[in-house]
């Protein structure tokens, strides 16, 4: 099969908002080459991941399947590490760790930055 | 989905307290973690491709496992998942991307960059790589072949790109100060 072939027949397949190889509406996209930096949200959430992953918590297959799962709408909203945090906390949820009651009682009322 | 309703700054102060009540992870770890992360960065890596253009047998390692290479230069990588390098040479040129998601060789770079993240550098680096290296203002000769790596969870990759020419003589710690992170990506390429 020739690339451009494979190129058709890949735009034609349906694809989840993830699988973002070769996707037509972002190929005209200028990519945004310039320097971010990560604030403390960030980098909190990214060291929390690592630590459920490295406590056998929740696996770095878990985070990407708890992102896959979220609404397109909303995968395409929020920034990269606001998906972490709603993929982190139904993942917690669904496994039974936390519970979704608990998680909203301590979201509103406990001590924050 | 559950919780739509709250904001995930929310979110994450809930899932901090809570982790902390369950003595799965506190402040004091977290903020160790974050301290750990915040130290990889791309001199780590850039040290790595200096000492494989000046050793011989180090430049053998890194491309046989570039995890175990990365363990000699002190790097840790116990728990991560492999790391393999791609050795850009005369006529090839390898470009790494995640089409799914992210993953990086963070152990040997630090935090993935914004644009490695985004929509666009995912959609094109698979179809349109050579126009893409184009906006990292990297043009590539027509007879340079470029292949296309694309990461996974399980498995990382980095470019070990190729020593530019006007560094004759120059030791391991003058070359490191001209490899970027993109140049290990494979967007651009190393010049002096």
């Amino acid at each position: 099969m020739s690339n451009d072939v494979a190129a058709d027949l890949a735009d034609r397949v349906p694809r989840a908002m993830h699988d973002l190889g070769g996707v037509p509406r972002f190929l005209c996209e200028a990519v945004d080459t310039a320097p971010h930096a990560l604030d403390d949200f960030d980098r909190e959430v990214d060291a929390i991941r690592q630590i459920l992953g490295a406590k056998g918590v929740m696996s770095v297959d878990e985070l990407r399947r708890g992102i896959e799962a979220l609404p397109e709408d909303v995968y395409r909203r929020l920034s990269y590490y606001r998906r972490w945090v709603r993929s982190i906390a139904s993942i917690l949820i669904e496994k039974g760790v936390i519970s979704e009651a608990a998680l909203r009682a301590h979201a509103i009322s406990g001590a924050g930055r | 989905m559950i919780l739509g309703d709250l904001d995930e700054r929310d979110m994450l102060k809930g899932l901090r307290a809570l982790l902390a009540e369950q003595g799965i992870a506190n402040a004091a770890e977290i903020a160790e973690r974050i301290a750990a992360t915040d130290a990889a960065n791309p001199g780590q890596g850039a040290a790595m491709v200096a000492r494989a253009w000046t050793d011989r047998e180090f430049r053998a390692l890194m491309l046989a496992d570039g995890t175990k290479a990365a363990e000699a230069m002190g790097i840790p990588m116990r728990g991560l998942p492999p790391l393999g390098v791609l050795e850009n040479v005369p006529g090839l040129h390898h470009l790494v991307v995640c089409t799914l998601c992210s993953c990086y060789p963070r152990a040997v770079l630090g935090y993935p960059p914004f644009w490695y993240k985004s929509a666009a550098y995912r959609a094109k680096a698979v179809r349109t790589p050579r126009a893409l290296l184009r906006e990292f203002g990297t043009e590539l000769a027509r007879d340079v072949a470029i292949r296309v790596v694309d990461s996974t969870a399980d498995y990382r990759w980095m470019v070990l790109p190729e020593r530019p020419a006007g560094t004759d003589g120059w030791d391991a710690a003058r070359l490191a100060a001209i490899v970027r992170e993109g140049d290990m990506i494979g967007v651009t390429v190393p010049s002096v």
